[in-house]
Parts: C-alpha cells; structure tokens; sequence
C-alpha cells in the first residue's frame, strides 16, 4: 500500500505546478518557496479530498496547512487518523 | 503640524480638520486636477502639513496613531471632494499599513516610520510588472543579493504618483534562484532608487493619479527587505487594507454625487410642496445602496481588526472571500448610485458647468471595477468557494 506522503507528493507533483520538481524537495521544505500559489493549492487540497474521500475543515484551509507536504501530512492524520 | 500641537488630538478632532482640508483645499482643487491630469499636489501638501501621511503611524514614532476605522472615514471625506485626491491618500496609506503591521522594531523600518510620521513622506507601491499579465502575486524581477547589499530592476507597469513620491515599496522574488510567486516586499527610496517613466496618463477617471509605467532601478541594504514573505503581508494586511480603503474612497465618491442629487430634490420638493418629487424615489432607492456600502466596510474593518489582534493564527478562507466581496460590491455600487444621482440631477448632472455636474464623480467611479480587475477577484473567490465550508 502506498503510504500518505508518497500520495501527497504525486498530487502535488500533479496539481501543485511547482518551479521544481517535487523529488528534489524535503518533506518540510516550504511549497509556496517552491512556487505554490494559492491557485494551485486550491487544486492540491480538493485533490486530496477526492483521493482520501474528506473534507477539510474550515479550519484547516489555512496557508499553514499548505506549508509544506510534512504540514498535509499531518492534516491528513488528524482528520484520518495515522496510517 | 497637529501631532504637535499641546494636547492629543481627539478622533473627532483629526477628522474635522480632514474635512476642512477637503472643502477649503481638495474641493476646490479638484476640477483642474482633474482637467489637467496632474498630480493634486495642494491636496497631499495640506493632508501632509496636518500630519495625516502619518495617520497609521503608532503615537511612539510620533504618529498620529489612528485606527484603520479613522483612516476609512477619512478616505470617505476626502472621496466627497475629489476621487483622485483620495486615491493617492489611500495608496499612500496601504502602504504605511504594511510596514505598520508588519515591521515595527525593525531598525531600518523603525527610522522609515519616524520619517513618515515626522517629515510625511510619501509611499507609492510598484506590485504591478509587465509580463505577468496583471498577477501581483508572481513577479519576473528578483532581489539581486551581493553580500549586505541588493540591487533590484523592475519593469513596473504601474507606479501611481511615481513623479512626487519619496518612498517606494517594490515586490519582487526573494532572490535569483526563486520561484516566481516567492515574493518579498521591499523598501526603496532616492538616492538608491532611480525611477524612468516609459509612458503617459490620460484616462478617462482618475486622472490625478498619473498612473503611469516606470523602469525602476533601485539599490540598498539588505535591512530594507520586509522581513515577512509578501504572501503572508498580502492576504494579512495589503489586501484587506486596500480593499478596505478603497471602498472607503468609493463610498466618497458615491456619497459626494448623492448629495448634489439630495439638494436637487429638496429644491424641487419645495417648489411644489405636497408632491414628491420625481427624482426622490431615486434618491431613496440610491441611499439604500449607500447604506449596504457603509455597512459592508464597517464590518469589513471589524473582522480585519480582529484578524490583526490574532497574529498567530493565519486568516480564515472565508476573510479573503469577505474582503475581496467589499472590493467588488462596492465597485459595482458606487457605479450604480452615481448614476442614480445622475438620473435624478438630469441634465443639470450631464453638464459640465452647473453645481449639479457629475461628469468627474461618474468618470472615477468607472474605474473602481478595474482596479484589479473584479473579473479576476470573482474567479478567485470562485475557487475559493470550491473548498471553502463555512463562509
């Protein structure tokens, strides 16, 4: 089973249109210092609600949460538990 | 100066001597403004003799310490008298609220402060840059760091009152190898900044604004880069402020031709006392709208003093989407009720030479629409609302 980050780092690979690619980037390195805008991050977090079938709460729609992929990870854990 | 006179002055009192820099100077001021297109020197000399370029600056730096609701209110006054006047107000103000929120206690910023506050220099922002089809948020040019110092060169599509200000604050990437929406914000000033206009203003509204393109060439110190990412002081405090202000301007405006509309149908209703007049049904239709307006700002700038006392937490989605709903309400509006008061002044408000005109007022507000585009601000908050819960 392909474990939460591998999936988080495809789905920004995919919609995140980052300046770099995604495998040269550290699971805290910052996204919006690798060119995540909030454009993009809008299609990164629905992408994720449809892959993990959730729904991000209110709360968790912040730029925080899409600081970096450790920083969806830990969202993802939150609302899903660990895996 | 105000801020040195013997007592503190109080709110009511700074505000009365906004209005009475709008009728004796601003007002009067404001036909050839806008007839030349030139920059409406006497309007930001006087509001810059009483002080008020320093109105956001905290009392210690010798500011004169008003709240964000004050500084509304007097963007609405002035907005009466002049748009364009106002406008560079704002621009101006938007500008000391980022360095206000977001860099007191920061040496270099702290002296800038001061400066404002005390010699009331004048802030223009250079976010606009050509190639990257009107996004604020991404920017082609970068900091070009060497040791302690920097050099920075801008194509700015837009730098309003680029001729007459004395401080400019430039996004741009952080650093060469940044990616394009990594932007920080940071602060230029004469000698390090040479700025060369590419272009002219002559626009159908706004026309004191002298909106025109510059080559920005700016170098400096390190300890002049906003300490903040401009992704952070943009959705915590530009954008909120800008929206916030601007509407407060446009309200101005909006409230300035209804008044030419209400002393229309006072007169009419007195020649023929017993009959409503024409126009009145109009004019209450209009002042409701005036009314939402004031409403949306008042409690636009409730929720973003909150979101200022609550630095730890970032701001919700559904603040970005209330702020930039003021911004396009209020531009669509403003459009709406000076041409209601067109409507009722007739062809006393088409034209040019009566007290009724509404030519300059009518022409100002069409740009409140296009002032970042609300067609680009719609389909953000589009988006937003495809993930957004509870707005």
């Amino acid at each position: 089973m392909t474990d939460r980050a591998t999936i988080i780092r495809g789905i920004v690979a995919e919609h995140g249109k980052l300046a770099v690619d995604v495998a040269t980037i550290a699971d805290a390195d910052s996204l919006y210092g690798a060119g995540l805008t909030s454009h993009a991050s809008v299609n990164v977090m629905l992408a994720l609600e449809d892959e993990f079938d959730v729904e991000f709460p209110e709360r968790l729609l912040k730029r925080a949460t899409f600081e970096s992929i450790l920083n969806l990870r830990g969202a993802l854990d939150a609302l899903l538990g660990a895996d | 100066m105000l801020h040195h006179a013997l007592h503190t002055p109080s709110v009511a009192e700074l505000l009365e001597a906004v209005d009475k820099i709008a009728r004796e100077v601003v007002g009067p001021a404001a036909a050839s403004v806008d007839a030349e297109s030139r920059f409406p020197s006497e309007s930001i000399g006087a509001l810059r003799d009483g002080g008020f370029l320093g109105a956001l600056v905290p009392a210690q730096y010798g500011g004169l310490g008003c709240s964000y609701a004050d500084v509304a209110m007097m963007c609405t006054i002035l907005g009466r008298h002049c748009g364009s006047s106002a406008m560079v107000f704002a621009m101006h103000q938007i500008q000391v609220a980022c360095l206000v929120e977001h860099c007191q206690g920061v040496p270099h910023f702290d002296t800038v402060l001061r400066e404002i506050a005390l010699d009331g220099r004048l802030l223009a922002s250079a976010t606009t840059e050509l190639g990257v089809g009107g996004d604020v948020r991404s920017s082609i040019c970068a900091v070009e760091r060497d040791g302690d110092r920097f050099r920075l060169e801008k194509n700015a599509s837009v730098i309003s009152y680029g001729d007459y200000v004395d401080d400019v604050l430039v996004t741009a990437r952080k650093d060469g190898d940044a990616a394009a929406s990594d932007q920080v914000l940071v602060h230029v000033q004469r000698p390090g900044l040479e700025l060369t206009s590419n272009g002219t203003w002559d626009a159908f509204g706004m026309r004191g604004t002298c909106s025109i393109g510059y080559l920005l060439i700016a170098t400096g110190d390190v300890a002049q880069i906003v300490p903040v990412p401009y992704s952070e002081l943009s959705e915590r405090t530009m954008l909120p402020v800008t929206h916030i202000l601007w509407s407060s301007l446009w309200l101005g405006i909006a409230d300035g031709a209804l008044d030419k509309a209400r002393i229309y149908v006072r007169a009419a209703a007195r020649k023929n006392a017993g009959t409503v007049p024409l126009g009145a049904r109009h004019l209450a239709v209009a002042q409701a709208k005036l009314e939402a307006m004031r409403g949306n700002i008042e409690s636009a700038i409730t929720e973003f003093d909150a979101v200022r006392r609550e630095q730890e937490e970032s701001p919700s989605l559904g603040f970005a989407i209330r702020m930039n709903d003021l911004k396009v309400t209020a531009s669509t509006l403003v459009v709406e009720i000076v041409q209601t008061a067109l409507l009722i002044c007739g062809i006393a408000g088409f034209r040019n030479d009566t007290p009724f005109s509404l030519g300059r007022e009518l022409r100002d507000a069409h740009s409140a629409a296009l002032m970042v585009h609300n067609d680009r601000i719609t389909e953000h908050n589009a988006s937003l609302l495809c993930i957004a819960k509870d707005v």
